[in-house]
């Protein structure tokens, strides 16, 4: 047990939670990160099998803080994407997106598996001499004062500061203890994770298969590999799950189509039920959510991270310009203008992915007419098409200087 | 001297109780709060290029000192400490220094409040390197005589900042009428126009007390934005910046 001061408390040293660290530590202040995960268990590839699709503007933000050097061999560009529509066993429809990069003049963006972000985070953490990490012990209990707050730990230990942002995940405990209601729902559907290898290579093309039980995503990897993202009905995804090697196998070329020539699962399966909720508010004085603790959302279009990694940049600006002001930045009228500047775009890209999904997820023929048009449409007009890519990149919106490959 | 513990309970609790109410950033002082980012730059911004400081540390004003005069509940002087000056606050008001002070009590932070005016200071032959004079100015009686004892508190190759609220229809409109009666931002009667100043006469002024005027800059607020910002518009708010030269 013991009593340390610092600039900012932290409570989750995942990937947004450590990111944050490393913005706000390159910018002086002085940050404790605490995590309830050994080290052992967050650098354990059971541990989490999923991969991140990194938007571009993502990538000159890890680049900026260092981190990109130390992930660079383990990621794979994806240089186009093609959205189609199929059905069960038939392959494609004709209609199909087809976003090509060269477009845009940069990669679409970069897949790279989670565990290999959560090693380079955790050795740029390591290295930076003004954090102070302490895995193993989860926040307990937050006291939030006139001039600072208490973060109390696991362990006993307490960390003064004026500021404690939670960056737990999902159900993020401080959330909870702080009184932040949240609003959302449950999709009734899991995503399937695993890895797959295939005989022909995938030239970085990275495919979104809308079938009517919801989206299946093709996601490159380096290699002749690819992280497969399938969403069934909670029912089906469990029984999927359950199935011996041989027909889980099955079930997976029917989806998996031809193209890359023979498939075969290399990973363990993980399977992960989908919701949306947004916090009611970000922020309470000395205290703001960012990623996952302030919004979860389907991960259809991969903007999972890429958003709380928006959180990130906005909320490392926010305080770093208020702390070269003088200003104390734990206070709401400071961390209000981070929740200003980041609940719209959670909102809208929250409702945007939700309704694509209530969109594909059916299987009613007008609706399938409407949508296949849409697509046509969309691929034939290159301005609108360079919109989605550009959006799915991050680009839009008032950008924080981190997202521009600019320190913070 | 020594006082019975239960008077000084009474006392710390009044003044906490104020200073909660000066820092509340929904309170009745927003006005200040939402006003302070946008001077705090300037200055932070126009004392580091006069200093050779890099404005984008966090204490570039280390080893400097800073006089806040009129610092009220220290909004201001709370800030400049942070920023590494080693700051003096002085109110004539003993109740806003022991508020000011009752905010700053644990934070560590190189900064005492005292009750004392301009004149006084010099009497003591105190010097230092940034004079604030924020929102001052307005209220003085002998604006001539103010100034000249200002300038005296400042070392050779010091600069004072000078904010205040200039005399023409439209400050009448918005500072007074509009921020006082229509909006509500202050309480009415925070302000006499009669008593604002012109950025002309103030130069004149500083010019006599010995320093020489380096900046004008018009502070305007953006009813779209919601917010202030610096602008050429100097016919409500400015600051002037004067350096006095070496000898």
């Amino acid at each position: 047990m013991s009593e340390i001061k610092a600039d900012i408390a932290i409570a989750g040293g995942g990937m947004v939670g450590a990111t944050l660290a490393l913005a706000l530590a390159q910018g002086g202040l002085d940050v404790a990160v605490a995590d309830p995960l050994t080290r052992a268990q967050m650098e354990d590839e059971r541990f989490d099998g999923r991969v991140v699709a990194l938007a571009f503007a993502t990538v000159r933000m890890l680049k900026t803080l260092g981190v990109w050097e130390r992930l660079a061999p383990n990621a794979q560009a994806i240089d186009d994407i093609i959205v189609n529509e199929t059905e069960l066993g038939r392959g494609p429809f004709p209609f199909s997106i087809h976003f090509d990069h060269r477009e845009i003049g940069e990669p679409l963006g970069h897949i790279v598996e989670n565990r290999y972000i959560r090693q380079a985070l955790l050795a740029c953490m390591e290295s930076e001499k003004r954090i102070r990490f302490l895995p193993g012990t989860a926040a307990s209990d937050l006291a939030v004062g006139e001039s600072r707050a208490v973060l109390t730990l696991s362990d006993g230990t307490r960390i003064e500061a004026p500021l404690v942002i939670a960056a737990e995940g999902r159900d993020s405990p401080l959330r909870e203890a702080q009184g932040i209601q949240t609003a959302g729902w449950s999709y009734g559907q899991s995503g399937i994770v695993v890895t797959v290898a295939h005989e022909r290579p995938h030239n970085g093309v990275a495919w979104e298969q809308f079938l009517a039980t919801g989206p299946f995503a093709i996601l490159p990897m380096t290699g002749n590999r690819a992280s497969l993202v399938w969403t069934e009905t909670d029912r089906e995804a469990r029984r999927i799950m359950a199935l011996p090697d041989v027909p889980f196998t099955e079930e997976l070329r029917k989806r998996f189509g031809q193209h890359l020539g023979d498939v075969r699962p290399v990973s363990q399966r993980w399977s992960y039920p989908l919701k949306l909720h947004l916090a009611r508010s970000y922020v309470k004085p000395r205290f703001a959510l960012a990623g996952d603790a302030a919004h979860t959302i389907h991960p259809l279009a991969g903007q999972g991270l890429n958003l709380g990694l928006k959180d990130v940049a906005a909320l490392a600006e926010t305080v770093l310009d208020a702390a070269r002001l003088g200003l104390d930045y734990g206070r709401v009228d400071v961390l209000q203008r981070y929740e200003r500047w980041r609940r719209f775009d959670s909102f809208t890209l929250a409702v945007v992915t939700d309704g694509l999904n209530r969109l594909f997820s059916n299987d009613f023929l007008p609706l399938r007419l409407v949508r296949d048009v849409g697509m046509a449409v969309v691929d034939q007009i290159p301005p609108l098409r360079r919109l989605f890519m550009r959006h799915a990149g991050g680009e839009l919106g008032t950008l924080p200087r981190l997202l521009k490959g600019l320190p913070a | 001297m020594t006082e019975p513990t239960s008077v000084d309970a009474v006392e710390v609790e009044k003044f906490s109780r104020l200073a909660a109410e000066w820092w509340d950033p929904k309170g009745k002082f927003w006005p200040l709060h939402a006003f302070n980012p946008v001077r705090l730059g300037f200055i932070r911004d126009f004392a580091a290029e006069h200093f050779g400081r890099d404005s984008q540390v966090l204490k570039p004003f280390e080893g400097l000192s800073l006089l806040d005069i009129g610092c009220g509940g220290g909004l201001l002087s709370e800030p400049m400490a942070r920023m590494g000056f080693t700051v003096l606050g002085a109110d004539p008001s003993e109740k806003n220094v022991k508020t000011a002070s009752a905010h700053s009590a644990d934070s560590g932070l190189p900064l005492t409040y005292r009750a004392l005016t301009a004149e006084g200071l010099v009497d003591e032959g105190a010097k230092f390197d940034l004079v604030l004079n924020m929102e001052v100015v307005e209220h003085v009686a002998d604006l001539g005589a103010f100034l000249q004892a200002c300038t005296k508190l400042l070392k050779p190759g010091g600069i004072m900042l000078v904010a205040t609220l200039n005399r023409t229809l439209k400050s009448l409109a918005l500072a007074k009428v509009g921020a006082e009666y229509v909006l509500r931002w202050l309480p009415a009667g925070t302000h006499d126009w009669n008593k604002f100043v012109k950025p002309d006469e103030l130069e004149r002024l500083l010019e006599e007390a010995g320093l020489t005027v380096r900046r004008v800059q018009g502070v305007s607020f953006d009813p779209l934005r919601w917010d202030w910002r610096l602008s050429s518009d100097t016919d409500v708010n400015y600051m002037v910046v004067a350096e006095k030269l070496s000898p």
